[in-house]
């Protein structure tokens, strides 16, 4: 009888949190953005990261899991300025999802709230897969991760108004931790400024925006186009008369063409997270920041 | 029709007012150098209009044997031989230099509730045709899906796809033997995604069925329909897949085609009754991490199976002099394929497909009970119709692909075709989705 019982409250113990939680269901599209709702949602919501840092995110493909997990989503969270075009749209369509449809509160784009560079005044696919928009690659802009958070702080609430305090309470310190941890980054990366960057495809431009440094070239010719053969022996004899600092690869891009341009120039190659999971040290969004100033540092000596 | 929900996406994109579009507006304005007329963003009455996408497809082809002659032995073919010109009908297509179909796509949301998609082909022989035009609900409907009009039926995995995005130059031969290319109907579709962490989907279709193996019957209601279900996952990051089974039902009135008796005489032949297919599809992907850029690989088999029953009527110009008689028509038939297409480096693919047709059980009333002999229907003597096909493409961007194929066709009942293609497939316009 005691067993009995004791077995009664332990199934009671364990089915009562799943039957009262009814979590927020989020589904974000790239992993920086799982882990910033993680971050303000905390225990009420429930997060699907719906692509890997080992993802190039223009090139994932609407995969029937991606579209069972739309299904029944509350929230997206997303980049948005048509850095997920090639598959957001469908996923979108697929799953039939009112909640999360454009215009409707639970479809949220980060690239919305903050001021976007090198928007393209000519719009022509000669020049490579160019965005409308600008680059979207806008999260390794610390500031940019305080505007898009204090909105999807309020966007957890207008979703989820019984719990609109804990949200605002969340949010309240997440953005005190990253206000200080902006100032111990940009203290740390003072000897950053004015560093000469080789990028792969323009993930950087955020990040360079930021600290003052510089992109001299990429090794993609053009936006999206892989580094072809004739592209990197031009690279090669102008960073020969005009050297740069380091060559940087985000964790997804393919590692060959920036080891061949590394081995015959001597710049060395930085191997940047790019987002959260990139590197291991990059387990959140601190770490995303505190790993790619660690190892820009350690590769220049600066 | 996945280009239709990126385009729409991006039509809303622009059309859609807001705060946060504005403030995108005037930030992209500050950035330009535009004249300064006035601080307000310059939205251009053009950003009302819907998103617009050409495809433009040219072939080259050296084909051993006459086109004309072209058949998938054992196997009613699908009218005459005028459908088969332009590649996404049955045949190899006409030799030489040409342009296939050069598609032209416009669509957009045309209001909160509806969507529409419209596409044209353009065929070489100077034709319009109108391959799909249909609208549907814009996610109002929890999980549903429901799209009227004019769509690629939903049966199998390759029939819904644009021929821009297959894999091979032409369709596999199942496509071709028991829909005469690529199955499209004028009807109501209507698909329902499950709320589970798989992905489930089911639907069914209900329309004209004019298309073969259908035939128009003129009548009010629907004349073929069919049901299907999907199942798809991820196993691990790198692999994810998709399998499906359909069914599918039409009705034929009066399905002519052509055939040569004993006498040598050419004759005009006609089904009627019911053709029941049901099929299976599987498509598997690999890629390292779950990222395709630099190497990826992707499976893909489907088995199709066919049952007519009806009645066959002989000769219907009467150039024989022997009436029209006429019995009854049974057929079992079925076919499958595999392929597998591997991306060795970024840009390069090379794939192999295999394709095997088998006419099976074919009873003939007029040759049973004596009248005729199978000698008069020599399109449906026995047959195992087979082709492999070899092929490696190049796109030097995500808008443009060149390809070359090679095949070796043995759908003629005792001749070998050798076949080389050389294709470009180019978009222009609104960006592609990459449907799985």
């Amino acid at each position: 009888m005691n067993r009995f019982l004791a077995l009664l409250a332990l199934a009671l113990y364990l089915g009562l949190p799943a039957a009262a939680a009814a979590k927020i269901d989020v589904f974000a599209c790239v992993p920086e953005w799982a882990s910033l709702a993680q971050e303000l949602g905390g225990d009420k919501v429930s997060v699907y990261q719906a692509t890997t840092a080992r993802q190039d995110p223009h090139r994932v493909e609407a995969r029937p899991s991606l579209v069972a997990r739309m299904r029944s989503a509350d929230l997206i969270v997303c980049t948005g300025a048509d850095l997920e075009v090639g598959w957001l749209p469908v996923l979108l369509q697929t799953s039939g999802n009112r909640k999360v449809q454009r215009g409707q509160p639970g479809h949220f784009l980060a690239a919305d709230f903050v001021d976007k560079l090198e928007v393209p005044t000519v719009l022509d696919r000669a020049e490579g897969d160019i965005h409308p928009q600008g680059n979207p690659h806008i999260q390794l802009n610390p500031h940019h991760i305080a505007k898009v958070a204090a909105e999807l702080s309020r966007r957890l609430a207008q979703i989820d108004p019984a719990n609109a305090v804990y949200y605002a309470a969340r949010g309240e310190d997440f953005q005190k931790r990253w206000r200080e941890a902006i100032r111990r980054w940009e203290h740390e990366a003072a000897g950053l400024k004015a560093l000469r960057l080789v990028g792969y495809h323009k993930g950087a431009t955020y990040l360079c925006d930021w600290l003052g440094m510089k992109e001299v070239a990429n090794l993609e010719p053009k936006p999206g186009m892989p580094p072809s053969a004739a592209h990197l022996a031009s690279l090669l004899s102008s960073l020969q008369s005009q050297p740069a600092d380091a060559i940087i690869r985000m964790a997804y891009n393919d590692p060959k063409a920036p080891q061949w341009l590394s081995q015959r120039t001597g710049i060395p190659v930085v191997e940047l997270p790019f987002t959260v999971g990139g590197t291991p040290a990059a387990k959140d969004l601190f770490g995303l920041f505190d790993d790619t100033l660690a190892r820009l540092r350690k590769a220049t000596g600066r | 029709m996945f280009r239709r929900t990126i385009v729409a996406a991006a039509v809303a994109a622009i059309a859609m007012p807001g705060a946060a579009r504005a403030q995108e507006a005037q930030t992209a304005v500050s950035q330009q150098s535009i004249p300064a007329y006035g601080r307000k963003p310059i939205v251009p009455e053009a950003a009302f209009n819907p998103a617009i996408s050409l495809i433009l497809d040219g072939k080259y082809r050296n084909l051993e044997r006459e086109p004309d002659t072209y058949q998938i032995g054992g196997f009613i073919p699908a009218g005459g031989h005028e459908e088969d010109g332009h590649g996404h009908g049955a045949g190899p297509g006409e030799r030489g230099f040409g342009i296939d179909e050069s598609e032209l796509t416009i669509s957009a949301n045309i209001d909160p509730y509806f969507t529409g998609y419209f596409t044209a082909a353009v065929t070489g022989e100077n034709e319009v045709e109108v391959e799909e035009a249909f609208v549907q609900n814009s996610g109002w409907l929890p999980g549903f899906t429901i799209k009227a009009g004019r769509y690629f039926g939903a049966f199998g995995y390759q029939n819904e796809q644009h021929a821009h995005v297959w894999d091979f130059v032409d369709l596999p031969l199942v496509h071709q033997a028991f829909f005469g290319g690529q199955f499209t109907d004028d009807g109501v579709q209507v698909r329902y995604v499950a709320p589970t962490p798989i992905f489930l989907e089911a639907g069914f279709e209900g329309g004209r069925g004019a298309n073969f193996p259908g035939a128009d019957r003129e009548k009010n209601g629907f004349n073929g329909g069919g049901v299907f279900v999907h199942v798809g996952g991820d196993v691990g990051a790198s692999h994810s897949y998709r399998v499906g089974a359909s069914y599918r039902k039409l009705g034929a009135a009066e399905r002519t085609y052509d055939d040569v008796d004993s006498a040598g005489t050419e004759v005009e032949n006609a089904f009627e009754g019911e053709s029941k297919l049901w099929g299976l599809d599987f498509v598997w992907k690999w890629a390292p991490d779950g990222d395709p850029a630099v190497r990826n690989f992707k499976f893909q088999a489907e088995y199709f199976q066919r049952k007519e029953d009806g009645t066959l009527a002989f000769d219907l110009e009467d150039a024989t002099g022997l009436g029209t008689p006429s019995d009854s028509y049974s057929s079992k038939q079925k076919g499958w394929y595999v392929q597998g297409v591997y991306q060795f480096m970024p840009r390069w693919r090379a794939g192999a497909r295999y394709d095997q047709l088998d006419s099976g059980t074919v009873d003939v009333g007029l040759v049973a009970n004596g009248i005729l002999t199978a000698a008069d229907f020599p399109v449906l003597a026995g047959h195992k119709p087979k082709r492999t096909s070899a092929m490696v493409d190049f796109s030097p961007s995500e808008f443009s692909r060149l390809r070359v194929q090679f095949s070796q066709d043995k759908a003629r009942f005792d001749e070998k075709d050798r076949q080389i293609f050389v294709q470009y497939v180019m978009s222009l316009g609104a960006h592609g989705a990459h449907k799985f």
